[in-house]
């Protein structure tokens, strides 16, 4: 009976085992293949192996290590924020209030907008001369003239890291309330009716109980943000100061045409991508079930 | 310990009135039982005492002070939820003492009001668990160890025991009016169970449609209901009734066929319906004088009683409850059903109760 039920179960999945061989298992097993080798993209079927000389270039790239590093503060960064964004938003939206499904709904825009529409918008509402931005900073008096957001190399990490915030709390809100939405509100009047007060009722119940909610979203995000192209890529193009590991892997891959070192770079970004995901899952134990 | 006093209290969710000034006053150290039909707004009214929910009109006082605008963490009160609502993720011993520390209690102080507690309930080997790990009662018992430990001036249940199985709820019954017995803290208690209602209640307060019917000890109630809902809801079976009409000729009230009785009552104390309670009848031979004819429909044996339903007209069957077996009947068989005037209760239009004793008269046998 067991034998059977695990047969049927196998067998259900074999279309999806089958589908996720052909679409990334076996991309995958090609990437890592061809990161041992020297292929150029322009004639893949001439090469020859070359060891872990690839790894070893990539590994020794600076601008590899800054497209890292720039990827670690975009994700520390814009994770935290969406996060504690996400999760107080998550709070307002929880109560009941007039119009309430109207703004639920609302919020939801820029997170359903192309990252790419989300970008353009952003560039130009922060272009220094027609930018309305920096009119309106220059109206209200923080500026003398405008600044070059998008442009100005300092300044450009940070600028990506605002509109990914703008455009993925919404993501976590909905995350979060879900969560928030699982928790009884008896447990609430329980805590209220003895005395425990608003910020202690915050703090030792909603924040436990959501706890499983919130870390599912952050590993979500997190994984989002580590492999982030897009975005960066629209605002920055080729900028070294807001290079992430995707757009390092895609110009060694595109630019360069270099198949063996972009495959090493994409093999490397995989591994930090895996280390980190296998870290916060254990961390946050969302393996185990919350029995 | 603390009296309750509702002066006119009302709560309306919209255009929708729960609760129609409801006023009412508990002594300090009595256990009160609202009960009343689903929806009539039981929770609706122990919620406003709480706090949990704001009065829409009239004013709330515990122990004399007038709470309308407290908040409900300021009231000084315990709430125990049919749903237990323990913290899920907090075993035991924290489930309970989470209110002392977050009061600052000192350590010593909380851990001997929490073996005391785990002491009088019984959950002192419960105490390391997780609320999942509890059966429902264990899980009750939890609850109400976090409302005793706060030593309040008022408890409220609402529904405590009816996601507990038959044993369990006569098991934790005895417990809470054990309870009530010890620490004689004013309680209010919600529940749907008659039971519960006659066994704990020292007064009890029957709702309809957001308004108080009656309130009285369960005897009273019992035996003096002020109106026909009242009448109709304490008791299991529940009341028998039926229509009857007063004869303006002859003076006399005539009921389903056989029954026939001499009335005083004049205008809006004319009765228009009479009661009698399943264990106030007895199954007679058919054609016996001053007897409610009927027919047999059917018995049932539940071993420490007997019910039996005997059809008057097309659309009304009465019950019968005794001690005795009552099955030695056919089906369809003619019976008669005995009565007495001392069980005899008449309603007049408006539902409310008229006197028997003023509208006694000679009994008068009328063959059918
Ligand atoms: N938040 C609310 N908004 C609108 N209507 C409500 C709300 N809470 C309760 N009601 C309505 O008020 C009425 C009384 O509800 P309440 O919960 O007090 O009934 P109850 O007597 O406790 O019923 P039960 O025995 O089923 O628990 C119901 O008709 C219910 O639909
Ligand atoms: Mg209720």
């Amino acid at each position: 009976m067991r034998n059977r039920e695990t047969r049927t179960a196998w067998l259900f999945l074999l279309p999806l085992l089958v589908a996720l061989a052909a679409v990334a298992v076996w991309p995958l097993v090609r990437n890592v293949y061809f990161s041992f080798t020297n292929a150029f993209l322009d004639n893949p079927s001439e090469y020859s192996f070359v060891g872990l000389q690839n790894f070893i270039t990539v590994m020794e790239d600076p601008v590899f290590w800054g497209a890292v590093t720039n990827t670690m503060i975009f994700t520390l960064i814009s994770v935290s924020f969406e996060t504690v964004l996400g999760f107080g938003i998550a709070l307002l939206l929880h109560r009941a209030f007039a119009g309430r499904g109207l703004v639920r709904a609302a919020i939801l825009v820029p997170w359903a907008m192309p990252m790419v529409v989300s970008a353009k918008i952003w560039e130009w509402m922060l272009n220094d001369q027609f930018g309305l931005i920096n009119k309106a900073l220059i109206w209200l008096g923080f500026l003398d003239k405008g600044i070059a957001w998008t442009a100005d190399s300092s300044l450009i990490l940070g600028t990506v890291i605002f509109i990914d915030i703008w455009v993925t709390t919404p993501f976590m809100v909905l995350l979060i309330l879900a969560g928030l939405q699982l928790i009884p509100e008896e447990i609430y009047e329980a805590a209220e009716v003895s005395g425990v007060p608003a910020w202690k009722r915050l703090w030792s119940i909603t924040l436990p109980l959501a706890a499983p909610a919130i870390g599912v979203a952050v590993l979500f995000r997190t994984l989002d943000a580590l492999r982030m192209f897009d975005l960066s890529y629209v605002i920055a193009a080729n900028n070294e100061k807001a290079m992430t590991m995707s757009i390092y892997a895609r110009d060694q891959l595109i630019g360069f045409q270099d198949l063996g070192v972009g495959s090493a770079a994409s093999t490397w970004v995989f591994l930090i991508v895996g280390l980190i995901a296998i870290l916060i899952v254990s961390l946050l134990r969302l393996d185990r079930s919350t029995a | 310990m603390a009296s309750v006093t509702l002066k006119e209290v009302s709560k309306s969710f919209g255009a929708f009135d729960v609760l129609q000034s409801i006023d009412l006053t508990i002594e300090d150290g009595e256990f009160i039982v609202f009960v009343g039909p689903s929806g009539c707004g039981k929770s609706t009214l122990l919620r406003a005492i709480a706090g949990l929910v704001p009065v829409s009109k009239g004013d709330v006082f515990i122990g004399g002070e007038q709470v309308t605008d407290v908040p409900a963490s300021k009231r000084g009160i315990a709430f125990v939820f049919q749903s237990y609502a323990l913290y899920p993720h907090m075993n035991v011993a924290r489930n309970i003492s989470f209110a002392l520390e977050t009061a600052r209690m000192a350590k010593a102080e909380i851990r001997q009001r929490l073996t005391r507690v785990a002491d009088m309930l019984k959950i002192g080997h419960l105490l390391d668990r997780r609320p999942k790990q509890l059966s429902g009662g264990q899980r009750q018992r939890v609850a109400i160890g976090r409302a005793l430990v706060s030593q309040p001036q008022l408890f409220l249940f609402d529904e405590p025991l009816s996601n507990l199985d038959a044993d369990l709820r006569m098991e934790m019954r005895f417990e809470i009016a054990k309870l009530h017995a010890e620490i004689g803290t004013t309680m209010i208690y919600v529940t749907h169970d008659q039971t519960e209602a006659m066994t704990l209640a020292d007064r009890i307060v029957i709702l309809n449609h957001g308004r108080i019917e009656q309130v009285g000890t369960p005897r009273e109630l019992y035996d003096r209901p002020a109106n026909r809902f009242v009448a109709g809801f304490l008791g299991s079976p529940r009341m028998n009734f039926a229509p009857v009409h007063t004869d303006t000729s002859s003076g006399l009230l005539h009921g389903p066929s056989g029954f026939v009785f001499a009335t005083s009552g004049t205008g809006s104390s004319q009765p228009v319906t009479l009661g009698l309670r399943p264990e106030a009848l007895e199954i007679v031979e058919a054609g016996t004088a001053q007897s409610i004819s009927g027919t047999f429909e059917r018995a049932e044996d539940l071993g420490y009683e007997h019910i039996a339903y005997v059809r008057l007209s097309d659309d009304l069957v009465w019950t019968i409850r005794s001690t005795e077996p009552l099955s030695g009947h056919a089906r369809g068989q003619a019976v008669g059903l005995g009565w007495q005037i001392k069980d005899l209760y008449l309603f007049n239009e408006a539902g409310i109760r008229v006197d028997v004793e003023a509208a006694r008269g000679p009994v008068v046998a009328v063959q059918s």
